[in-house]
């Protein structure tokens, strides 16, 4: 950084129209902890470098140190507005790497919490865009319905927020009649919702003039930065992990990938509110689908625990429990390496892992959308003006903890 | 349309030295790390991979059967087939410098820099090689399996700044 600022304040002392300044760690519009250094002429953003790291608390380190079932909780903190989405990407890539194909209920529960989670990001995401850019109300709106996801949530595995829900080879809860219901009574009232909260802005004067034309990412340019999720897709990246690589119990149901060719703020704000109502449509069938059955893989895996009545009456019960909650035992994983991906609200949210044969990776790489995405920040910023920061930083929905891990 | 063995073939006829592997249905290919900028060059422009995925490394410092300290990964796809390629290079102490793969892929900037930050390994032709997660006056690079993980480390070393004198 120290080099980079030299470097700006020699340009600087040649072009003495321009200003510095600094935008954040703490700033109530970055909502999370990354620093801008911006040089701008009057109220233009001439460039802008970002300054990340504040919240770099050594994830992939404590990777190596946590088993893959303690590991889960880190991931929670990793895009804390939508923790369940991340427990399914790191057990996506940890059954992948051990090879455990999940039960079908599991692989539909799971389907079920991530598209959940999927809604309550993207009304996070758009809710705090539209507040930033001065629509209050909208994200009240979307507050509102978020606190139905988090009450689903809780009833499910009694965390708001921090859910930890996914285990190796299954799932810590099984769905409940109450729960079931409660998604029921969400699913019948959020489209009413949504349908409000797009009224609100679509249309909006202001909002449309602030975001629209602002920021924009050509679809050649979104491939070349690496651009993900929807933002790629507000660029006209049809890419979609759920599609182009099925995973869970995305091949047995209908939805759309939604795209917009604009690559704006206001593209990118339009993608995610279509989005959530195709989440809506997956949550609905594969409810409708639900299988019957246990959400666990059997106990001839090893990965999961054995219920009571096994552990009891079974004798692969007792071995498997026995296995699992010695310290020094846990359960076996191959010499090998792999890559799982799955598409988290944000993007490709992808897992790197080395198993070294014990049930603690040997190296456990996180790829998260952000980090790409707030790489293309500057290209993205440069020419517009101050206040067109905002909305940038809103629609590319930049999580700060997901960034720094 | 070229499937992936048609892809590790043409990697091969250019290259010398590329090992393929498969596994979960995933395919890589492990190629000397000499030859890098020649293979990122005939993967992005001839073999159609325009969409870098991730750039990582693994120090196999303690693993079972290594002969190589570090393994760096790089994750490529094709955006409208979806295929993805996992590119494998070794690389062992002091010969740690390879080639940039910005000038092919913009992504691999914040990427590349995130791997000299946690590993200390350079990437010649980079626009901004400087630490990303770390502060500057950071000396370690952290994620290398030799870092110890206790003690109080470099941390205690900071300058501190009063209000005032900064």
């Amino acid at each position: 950084m120290t080099q980079t600022l030299a470097a700006l304040a020699a340009a600087k002392s040649q072009q003495d129209y321009l200003w510095t300044l600094n935008f954040g760690p703490q700033h109530p519009a970055t909502h999370t902890t990354l620093r801008l250094v911006l040089t701008l002429d009057g109220e233009r953003v001439v460039d802008a470098i970002p300054d990340i790291g504040y919240l770099h608390s050594g994830f992939e380190k404590l990777g190596e140190r946590l088993d893959y079932n303690q590991y889960v909780t880190v991931t929670d903190r990793m895009n804390y507005i939508s923790p369940i989405s991340n427990n399914v990407g790191w057990h996506h890539a940890v059954e992948k790497l051990l090879g455990i194909e999940l039960t079908p209920r599991g692989k539909y529960i799971r389907t079920i919490v991530a598209e959940l989670a999927r809604i309550s990001d993207h009304l996070l995401s758009t809710g705090a865009m539209g507040l930033d850019v001065g629509a209050f109300t909208f994200f009240l709106y979307a507050f509102q319905e978020r606190e139905r996801i988090y009450d689903i949530f809780e009833t499910l595995c009694g965390a708001r927020f921090t859910n930890s829900y996914t285990r190796v080879g299954g799932l810590s809860q099984d769905f409940t009649p109450l729960v079931i219901e409660k998604i029921h009574a969400f699913l019948k009232t959020i489209p009413h919702t949504i349908d409000e909260m797009e009224k609100l802005l679509n249309r909006n004067r202001i909002f449309v003039d602030r975001t629209k034309g602002v920021g924009v990412l050509t679809r050649e340019q979104a491939i070349q930065r690496g651009a993900s999720g929807p933002v790629a897709r507000a660029s006209g990246v049809p890419r979609d992990l759920r599609k182009d690589e099925p995973y869970l119990a995305y091949g047995e149901l209908k939805f759309q990938v939604c795209c917009a060719t604009a690559g704006d703020c206001f593209a990118r704000y339009y993608v995610r509110m279509a989005e959530m109502r195709e989440s809506l449509r997956i949550v609905a069938q594969a409810l409708e689908k639900l299988p019957g059955g246990p959400v666990n893989v059997g106990i001839d895996e090893r990965a999961t625990m054995p219920t009571k009545q096994q552990v009891y009456q079974t004798i692969e019960g007792t071995i498997t429990h026995f296995e699992l909650v010695m310290a020094n035992r846990g359960f076996e994983t191959p010499f090998e390496e792999c890559y799982g991906a799955t598409e988290a609200p944000n993007g490709e949210l992808g897992f790197y892992l080395v198993g070294d044969g014990s049930n603690i990776a040997y190296r456990a790489r996180c790829r998260p959308p952000s980090f790409l995405h707030f790489a293309l920040f500057p290209h993205l910023i440069r020419g517009h003006t101050l206040s067109d920061i905002v909305a940038v930083l809103g629609s590319l929905n930049i999580i700060a903890a997901e960034l720094d891990r | 349309m070229t499937t992936t063995s048609d892809i590790v073939a043409q990697l091969q006829s250019h290259i010398a030295g590329v090992t393929s592997s498969e596994f979960r249905g995933e395919t890589r290919v492990v190629v000397p790390a000499g030859s890098l900028a020649q293979v990122f060059d005939l993967l992005k422009n001839s073999l159609g991979f325009d969409y870098l995925v991730d750039i990582t490394c693994v120090d196999y410092l303690s693993y079972r059967d290594a002969r190589d300290r570090f393994g760096l990964v790089y994750i490529v796809a094709n955006v409208e087939t979806a295929r993805r390629l996992t590119v494998r290079a070794m690389l062992n102490e002091p010969d740690l410098v390879v080639p940039s793969a910005v000038p092919f892929w913009e992504a691999a900037n914040w990427l590349e820099r995130e791997v000299w930050d946690l590993f200390g390994i350079r990437f010649e032709g980079h626009p901004d090689l400087r630490r990303i997660v770390l502060p500057d006056e950071f000396t370690a690079h952290p994620l290398r399996k030799d870092y110890p993980l206790q003690g109080r480390g470099e941390r205690h070393n900071f300058p501190v700044i009063r209000r005032g004198q900064g």
